[in-house]
This record gives C-alpha cells, structure tokens and sequence, in this order.
C-alpha cells in the first residue's frame, strides 16, 4: 500500500478532497490579498463582478456544497444589498432623476454608484468566506507558527481558546435553559432584558475562567509554554498551493487589466 | 522506563490570599512504581499535593511554600514532562480538535522527533481504547467524543509523553458507570505497562481500592493522618468510621438520607385557594395512578401532573422560518415517547450516554420545545390559579413556571442569579407571579420565611451572607436545590444530582428528596445512581439509544 506524502507529513489531517481544502492556508491567503487589495483600491463594478464571477466559477474548486455557501454568506448577501440602497438613496447625484422626496433623491448615477458599491463588498467578502470555509484551524496554525514563525504560545494558545469557544456557545444555551428555570424571564421591558442578559452574560464569564483556567494547567502540565518544541504536523508547500497564489495574483491582474481597458477603473483615493 | 520515586519533608502550601495552608508538615516517602489511592474529606489539599507534584502551581504569587517536595531528587517545577496529570472536568482535558493531534501535544512539547511522535501516539491511543482498530481515526472530532472517552484521550496525551508519574484528580467523577470502568480499566492497563508511579485522588474508594498498593488519607490543614494497605483501612474499624464520617465514599456503605427537619416552607401559593385540601387528602390515591403510560392508560386525570405522548426531543430547536431550508433539519435524539409523571412520584430514568436523558429532561421540564407529539400539564400542575395558562410548559412564561417546575441542572453555578446565598432563595419566591392577574404569589414576609426555612433545613444558615460562587461542591449543590424548591414547585426535576458529591451531601440530598415525595410531590431525576433511585423508591424509566 503506498501512503500519499500528505498523509505522512500530518497523519491526524482530515483526507482532503477539494483543491482549496488541500491547499496550505498561507497560500489561500497569499492568493487573497492581492485580489482585496485591487477591491481595496478601485471603485467600480468592473473588477468587482470580474471577481465575483470567478468566486462562483470557483465553488466547485472550493467542495463547498452552494447550499452551505449560502447559509453561511446570506448576512454578507444582506449587508451588500443594505449599503447598494444606501448608497443608491444618499449618494452623489448625477444623470437623471429617478424618484425624489426632500432629501433623498435617487439618480442614475447613484443607482451605478450602488450597484459598484454593493458588488464591491460582495467581491471582497465572498472569497473571503471561500478560504476561511475551506481552512481548517489547526492547519492554520501549523502554518502560521512553523511558516510564519510567529509564536507557538500564542498561536497554539489562541487555537485552544478557539476550541473552547465552541463548548462556551453550548453553554450559553444551557445557561438561558438553567436560569428561566429559576424564574429569569425573557421579557419585561428593555432595561429588565438588559439586566437578564448581564446577568447571563456574567454566569458566562466566570464559566469561561473557570474552564480557562483549568485548561491553561492541563496545557502546562503536558509541558507547554516554555521553550522549544516540535511539530507533530509538518506544514508544507506544494504544487498545489503555487497553482493556488498565481491564480490569486492573476486574478488580481485581469481585474484590473479589464478595468482599465473598458475605463471604469476609479482609485479610491484619487 | 521506571517510575519516580517522591520525597515529601515536612511540606505545606499556603495559597495565596489564605491565611491557613492548604497542606501541612506533609512527610512521604514514595518508591518507584507504587500505586497509591489518594482519600481524604473536602478540603484536606488533596488536589494542592498532586498539582505541586504536577509541577503547575505557581509558588510566585504571593502563595507560600515550606519544606521540601521533590520527585526523583528534583524540583517538580523543574522538571517538565516528568509527570502528567488528568483532572476532573473532560471538557478542559481537550486541548486540540482532532484525537490525534490532541495526543501529540504533550510529545511536542517535549521536543520529541516528528518520526517518533506518531508511533508514539498510535501506540497510546491504542492503549486507552482510543485507536484505529476500535475505528477511531486520528482525525476523529473531539467534541465529538463521550465524556469517558475524552479522559481516556487526555490519558493517551500523557503517555505519548511518557512520564514516570501519573496523577489522576478525580478522573471519573463526571462519568457514569460505564464511562468509570472504562477510564479505570485504560489506567490500570497503562501503569501496568510502563511501570509508572500512580497517585490517584477521588471520592469513590471503591473504583480503586482494590487496585491499589498503598492508600493515604489527608486531613484539612495538616498532613497524612493515616497510610496503609487500603484493606487495613478499609477494614471495619475506626479509620473505616472516620472517613465515613467525612463524607468519603467507603466501599460497601450506602449513607442513611437524612431527612430535614424544618418544614415551615413547605407550603403551595396554588394550593392556598379554596381546593387546597381537595388534593392535599388525596396524595394516596394519586400514587397508585402512576405508571407508565403504555402499561395503564387508567390513571386518575387528576393525578397527573405531566402527559408525554409521542414525544421527539432534541437539544437543538427546530430552525425557525425560512433559515430551515439552508441547513438541515436537527434529528431528535428520541422520538415516540410516551410518559406520564403523577403526583407523588418518584422516576428515574437512566439511560447509556447519548440517550437522550437530559434532552428529555429538559423538555418534559419545559425549557426547550419538544420537536413532535404533545406535552400536556394536568390540572394538579398548574393549580388552581391556572388562568388561560397552556398545556404545554414550554410556552409558560417563567414566573409561571418557577412555582410549578423546579429544574436543578448538573452544574449548580449555571443557576445562580445573586450575590448572596440568602437572596439566591429568596429570588424564586419573589419572581413567581399569578398567570392570570399577574400579582406576585408570595409576599416578601412570605418570600423571607421560606427562604429561612430552607436555610435551616439545608445548614446553610452559617453562609447566608456568602456569595453562592465562593461555596464548596456540596453546599453548591444543596444551594441549587434549595433554590428550587423556594418558589414551591409541584415537580422537581433533577439532572445527575449526585455526580461528584461526597457521601454527606448524597444523604441530605436523598433525605431532602425523599420528604418531598412523602407529601405528594413528584420528583424526576436522571441519574446512573442506583443507590439515588433505591433510596427513592423510584420506578425506573431506561432509555436506549435510538437508532
């Protein structure tokens, strides 16, 4: 039987199946900055929809199911939806006219200045969404700290304390459950919600010490903290992750081209 | 690899912030490879000696240190990956998110080789049960393990590094009996094998007694009171009587329920209407009409303070809306479940893990929605100042609920909403309303009788200025109960009341429980404690894991 190179590098690492899952997370980001720093700097809905366009036609690189995607990027569907209304209501007029009530107006220009806006975000978010579902925390960390060289303290430190996020969201819900059985209501007015919730908010604070604390002797006591230390997962870089960091920059590079080309690129600043 | 051998001289420890050491004049001479079970009553500093020996207490903040601790002639502290040290709660012994890595992370630290950390931990998690063969990958999710299988996982952790001294602090207080023999057993199985010095701390003697060489017993603030064979200790006499009398679990003992002896608040607000002795006269009547719904469909309506039909229980709610069509849709742990709660009555139900026990729990007790069939609360539960209250308890408001349902959850802190433990009892009481006029059920001079009342009967009048967080495990417990029972509820449901409680609190608690159900109301716990549901006479509901 003969064991892929992957799978003796980090025998613990789940069997990827998708590109972006296989990827080294260093270079997911690597291949993210330049496009968010073209989003960054030019307004307009050209690179923008480029990006977007590319985004989807990576989902199936990504092995994200479209339906998960969704549910977990409706907010930022919602977010880029809410600000192309805003900018569309309040934004610098120019054309015709459209529909005017005292102060709000709406253009032709800033219906396009909305729609740049709206698809902007979307641009910078969605893939973004893309790389962090397609990352796994563990790995990340490997990566930062043996790659990166950024401490392994506070690297594998703040990876417990993520670990333990998720057991404090459980224990938040059984915290609402503990305390309407003593008689916290959920209604009342405002200010006795607000009090609930601090009250809710404090039980989960020294829970989170508490467990904190705990976990921090377990972590010494297993000999963390000081010195040097090996690594049980080897983070490497691959073929893959340089197809991965050249699609990113090419990205980057047709946006912009494409941009210019059809006169739409407008830097932020200028 | 040998074990290590421990030299204690006179040693105490001072935490900080305490004016009396924790440990005192602590002499022990420890040889290589000894297993030594480590007993005592709360407070003796049992835990304070083995994290010294752990090397993780730190002597730099203002806490004191005297004599001298040393294991194979060193410092603990300086000596790293000499010893390693599992504790009580499973969900701090995790530190990664996949079993292997999880396992690694005591062998990196250490700076073993990447070639050898793998054999290391393959080697491990095969010897606590964990490995590939019994089908548990080295990516397998954490949280995805049971709460045996997590300490057994930060077993394995340990033994990748493998230390000459291995301290246990309670490993198995949280777990039910399976989950007890299992961690015990991978124990046993590793000190076997690597020759490694065992000290163990916990409540329960009998898990280890007979697996043991040596028992030493700690008493508050000083040092070994006692050491010896754990069958010279054990062995009826005055040691035996002692640590009984201590609260410590001796084998063989069950504790007599102490029954409390105030009962000036034990008195209904639904009850006091007009119907008060309509019910009161028939508590007899109501216990025979208790059964299980599907053997006697007979019970007296009036009886009933709970109907469970067709009942499907989930922790997770069902999405609401239109959020439902993007994830999928939570399956119920338990579904078809049929049960009736009368008056009077004590139920335990039990169950292996992921059965579904405190799910149910928490839906028959009205905290979360039931995902299909029907929960209905008889008259007898809401009383005769009802109103327009629903059948179902989850759409009560919770100052309905307060003076109908007591839930006490598995840990007491999850429940405390004051600052003192007098206003802990009294908050039930104050916040119970009339459903229908929305007046408060009990007056403040009421709140306060029943408040003191629970203070006398529970001996927890010495703390009533205390802040409820400051309290030990056991008077934790007997708060949270308390607190329950203030509003006076008709039902109190429990979850895993006596999980590492020691023997004391076990028999107040039984006692408490037990003057309840003697005068009609009904109590629900779920529990592995045979002995609990013995000393209830409680009829026993078992669970099995769906399919």
């Amino acid at each position: 039987m003969t064991v892929p190179v992957a799978a003796l590098a980090a025998p613990s690492r789940p069997v990827a199946g998708s590109v972006f899952e296989r990827a080294n997370p260093l270079a997911k980001l690597a291949a993210l900055l330049p496009v968010t720093a073209v989003l960054v700097a030019t307004m307009d809905w050209v690179s923008s929809g480029i990006v977007l366009v590319a985004a989807v036609a990576l989902l199936p690189l990504s092995g994200i199911r479209v339906g998960e995607f969704f549910r977990r990027a409706w907010v930022l569907v919602a977010a880029a939806l809410v600000s192309a209304w805003g900018t569309a209501l309040v934004g610098e007029d120019s054309g015709s006219v459209l529909f005017e009530a005292g102060p709000v107006s709406i253009s032709e220009g800033s219906v396009l200045a909305g729609l740049a806006t709206g698809l902007r975000i979307l641009a910078v978010a969605l893939p973004g969404v893309m790389v962090f579902i397609t990352t796994d925390p563990t790995d990340l960390a490997d990566a930062l700290s043996q790659r990166l060289r950024l401490p392994a303290r506070f690297v594998l430190g703040s990876l417990a304390a993520f670990r333990l996020l998720g057991v404090l969201t459980e224990e938040w819900r059984t915290l609402g459950q503990a305390r309407r059985a003593r008689g916290v209501g959920a209604g009342g007015n405002p200010f006795r919600r607000l009090g609930s919730w601090l009250g809710q908010v404090f039980g989960l604070m020294v829970q989170a010490i508490r467990r904190a604390t705990k976990l921090a002797i377990t972590m010494e006591a297993r000999g963390f903290g000081t010195g040097d230390r090996t690594w049980a997962r080897e983070s490497r870089f691959g073929a893959v992750d340089a197809w991965v960091i050249l699609g990113g920059v090419g990205l980057a590079a047709l946006a912009v081209g494409l941009s210019m080309a059809t006169g739409a690129f407008n830097l932020v600043w200028a | 690899m040998p074990g290590a051998c421990i030299t204690a001289a006179d040693w105490g420890w001072r935490h900080a912030g305490r004016t009396v050491p924790a440990v005192a004049g602590l002499d022990l001479e420890v040889p290589a490879g000894q297993k030594i079970l480590l007993a005592g009553p709360s407070g003796a500093g049992k835990s304070t000696l083995l994290y010294a020996l752990a090397g993780v207490l730190d002597p730099a903040d203002e806490s004191e240190e005297s004599g001298s601790l040393r294991v194979d002639g060193a410092v603990s502290r300086e000596l790293r990956g000499h010893a390693g040290l599992v504790q009580q709660d499973p969900e701090t012994q995790v530190i990664l998110s996949r079993v292997g890595d999880d396992a690694a992370f005591g062998a990196e630290n250490l700076q073993v080789p990447r070639e050898q950390i793998w054999d290391r931990v393959r080697d491990a998690l095969d010897a606590v049960g964990l490995g590939e063969d019994q089908g548990i990958s080295l990516a397998r999710d954490t949280s995805r393990l049971s709460g045996g299988q997590k300490q057994r996982l930060a077993l394995a952790g340990i033994l990748a590094m493998r230390p000459p001294l291995i301290l246990l602090d309670e490993p198995t207080a949280n777990l039910d009996p399976s989950g007890v023999l299992e961690v015990r057993d991978a124990v046993l199985a590793v000190v076997e094998r690597t020759g490694a010095t065992l000290l163990v701390v916990e409540h329960r003697l009998a898990v280890w007694a007979d697996q043991v060489d040596r028992m030493l017993v700690l008493e508050p603030g000083g040092g070994i009171s006692h050491d010896g064979s754990p069958g010279e200790l054990l062995a009826p006499g005055p040691v035996r009587d002692e640590l009984a009398a201590a609260g410590v679990w001796v084998p063989g003992r069950v504790p007599t329920p102490i029954t409390p002896t105030s009962r000036n608040w034990r008195s209904n607000a639904h009850r006091n209407g007009p119907g008060f002795g309509q019910y009161r006269g028939d508590i007899d009547r109501q216990m025979q009409g208790v059964v299980d719904g599907a053997h006697s469909p007979t019970a007296a309506p009036s009886g009933v303070l709970l109907t469970a039909r067709g009942l499907a229980v989930s922790r997770d709610p069902v999405t609401p809306g239109w959020r439902r069509r993007f994830g999928a849709t939570p399956k119920p742990v338990q579904r078809d479940l049929h049960l009736e709660l009368g008056a009077g009555e004590a139920v335990v139900v039990t169950g292996a893990n992921g059965s579904g026990k405190s799910t149910l729990l928490l839906t028959l007790a009205g905290l979360i929605p039931s995902h299909a069939g029907t929960l209905t609360a008889g008259t007898v539960l809401k009383g005769e100042r009802a109103g327009h209250l629903p059948d179902d308890p989850h759409r009560w408001k919770a100052a309905d609920l307060v003076s109908r349902i007591g839930t006490v959850f598995q840990e007491p802190e999850h429940q405390f909403v004051a600052t003192t433990v007098r206003d802990e009892l009294l908050f039930g009481p104050r916040h119970a309303r009339d459903p229908e006029t929305g007046q408060r059920l009990f007056t403040d001079e009421e709140a306060a009788a029943r408040a003191d009342g629970l203070l006398a009967a529970l001996n927890l009048e010495p703390l009533a200025e205390v802040n409820p967080f400051t309290l030990s495990g056991g008077e934790k417990r007997r708060l949270s109960v308390a607190t329950v029972l203030a509003a006076g509820p008709e039902v109190v449901f429990l979850d895993e009341p006596t999980f590492g409680q020691d023997a004391n609190t076990w028999a107040v608690l039984t006692g408490l429980l037990r003057g309840l159900v003697a005068e009609g109301r009904s109590v629900l716990a779920v529990t592995h404690d045979a002995d609990f549901a013995a000393a209830l006479d409680a009829r026993v509901v078992e669970l099995e894991v769906a399919a």
